[in-house]
């Protein structure tokens, strides 16, 4: 391990390609893919790896919110898991929806997760294993707990405490999001929200300066200080809520501020821009 | 099944090609066949053109960073040919074949007849947030430079944009 992986604040929760290769035949591991491109997992992907679609298998198919435990359940048996199988994320775009799939599993306690360090980008790069297999799993009995909102999820009237207070909030989109000239990310549909802008007294760190662009790994604990403590005078004592469009991109940096700087308090407010940019009512900063 | 009649009548190999993923209710299935496609894609020869690609065949809003050419014959039929840069662009390498097998070799009139909605009739709920976008302009460059052979100028329409 790197000194710099050393210095993080829960080292062991970042795995490396390396050890994840090793790793493979181990039956008390799970590998996860999770990618914004729902062909991708198709196309080849880590040797035993389950494919966990970030719509299909973790968002509840009629109302805007997560599933709830049953679901949760019925996927742990599909992939074959149970409470005590470490759980490996993994994905494309620097594992925005690793991360993504990492927090929905903390709102259920399966705390025995990890992260594969540079993601999908970084194992194809160094010319690993990929396999086109849909591996078959037998499926667990899996005991969930009742999802738990309170401690890294907040709400919409939670963040407008926050703006009242002045507490800690960190908008994770692009520079062009936050000043409301965009409503979403150069080279997407320019639409969600009918208002652009930011929370008031949110600051800008958009969620990709986590990490180092040439193999999706995460920058080193120095790095992300500068990067949020040092420029952007976040305080690790206090609260701090992170945001972007649907709660994707915030969960990165909801993971980097948890587990590499190790804040303590650090909620994803997943209703973020759709809607907070739809709300009536609810104060906008440009 | 869903209905496959077009807005405008497609050429018949692009229809039949509608047709066919049409009987596709298995994501799966879709997805396997999509990827099929992706695998035979064939990059733009180098007597068309070499890298670095020229900045003006990139298609707009594509993040899979998609590059078209369009290739006038003697015979007045016109060629496709496309590059995808990004090594993850599966469905932009699954699209610039299907528009190759389907629509180069035609007239540029016909070639023109292409929509944006075809996207979604072929890729259905494998499209994701971002790629949908870059799909559909990719069939909107297409028809670009087709309307352009014809000498037709048409301002690049963002297929999402809401009318005036």
């Amino acid at each position: 391990m790197s000194t710099a992986a050393s210095a993080y604040a829960k080292p062991d929760v970042l795995v490396s390609t390396e050890w994840l290769a090793g790793q493979l035949n181990n039956p008390k591991i799970r590998v996860i893919e999770s990618n914004e491109d729902t062909l991708l997992y198709a196309s080849g992907h880590i040797p035993g790896a389950a494919h966990v679609d970030w719509t299909a298998d973790l968002n509840d198919q009629v109302r805007r919110d997560y599933i709830t435990r049953e679901g949760f359940e019925a996927l742990m048996s599909r992939i074959g898991a149970t409470p005590d199988t470490t759980i490996v994320f993994y994905g494309d775009k620097n594992n925005w929806w690793a991360t993504y799939a990492f927090w929905v599993f903390q709102l259920f306690g399966h705390t025995n997760a990890k992260i594969l360090n540079g993601g999908r980008l970084k194992w194809e790069k160094e010319g690993r294993e990929m396999s086109r297999e849909t591996p078959t799993f037998t499926p667990t009995q899996y005991k969930a707990p009742e999802r738990n909102d309170k401690t890294i999820r907040a709400f919409r009237d939670e963040v407008l405490k926050v703006v009242q207070e002045k507490g800690q909030l960190v908008d994770v989109r692009s520079p062009d999001e936050y000043s409301g000239k965009r409503l979403h990310m150069p080279d997407y549909p320019n639409e969600g929200a009918l208002r652009g802008g930011h929370i008031p007294g949110a600051k800008s760190v958009p969620w990709a300066k986590a990490v180092n662009p040439e193999d999706g790994t995460f920058k080193s604990v120095d790095e992300l200080k500068k990067l949020y403590i040092e420029e952007q005078g976040l305080d690790p004592s206090k609260p701090v809520t992170a945001y972007c469009r649907i709660g994707e991109r915030s969960s990165h940096t909801w993971f980097a501020l948890t587990y590499l700087l190790g804040f303590p308090n650090v909620r994803n407010y997943d209703g973020s821009w759709t809607e907070w940019g739809n709300s009536v009512g609810l104060p906008i900063e440009k | 099944m869903s209905d496959t009649r077009s807005p405008v009548a497609y050429p018949e190999p692009l229809q039949d090609l509608l047709d066919t993923f049409a009987t596709f209710d298995d994501p799966s299935e879709r997805a396997q066949v999509l990827i099929s496609y992706s695998d035979s894609f064939k990059e733009v020869p180098p007597e068309v053109a070499r890298r670095p690609f020229p900045k003006d065949h990139l298609v707009p809003a594509c993040e899979s960073e998609a590059y078209v050419w369009a290739v006038l014959r003697p015979d007045g039929k016109m060629d496709l040919h496309f590059a995808v840069e990004n090594p993850s662009g599966i469905s932009a390498r699954a699209m610039a074949t299907m528009l190759t097998k389907t629509l180069s070799g035609l007239t540029p009139a016909e070639i023109a007849t292409v929509s944006p909605e075809i996207v979604e009739r072929l890729f259905r709920q494998n499209i994701s947030m971002g790629k949908g976008m870059g799909l559909m302009s990719m069939v909107g460059a297409v028809r670009t430079l087709a309307l352009r052979a014809q000498g037709i100028e048409q301002k690049p329409v963002n297929p999402l944009a809401c009318p005036e």
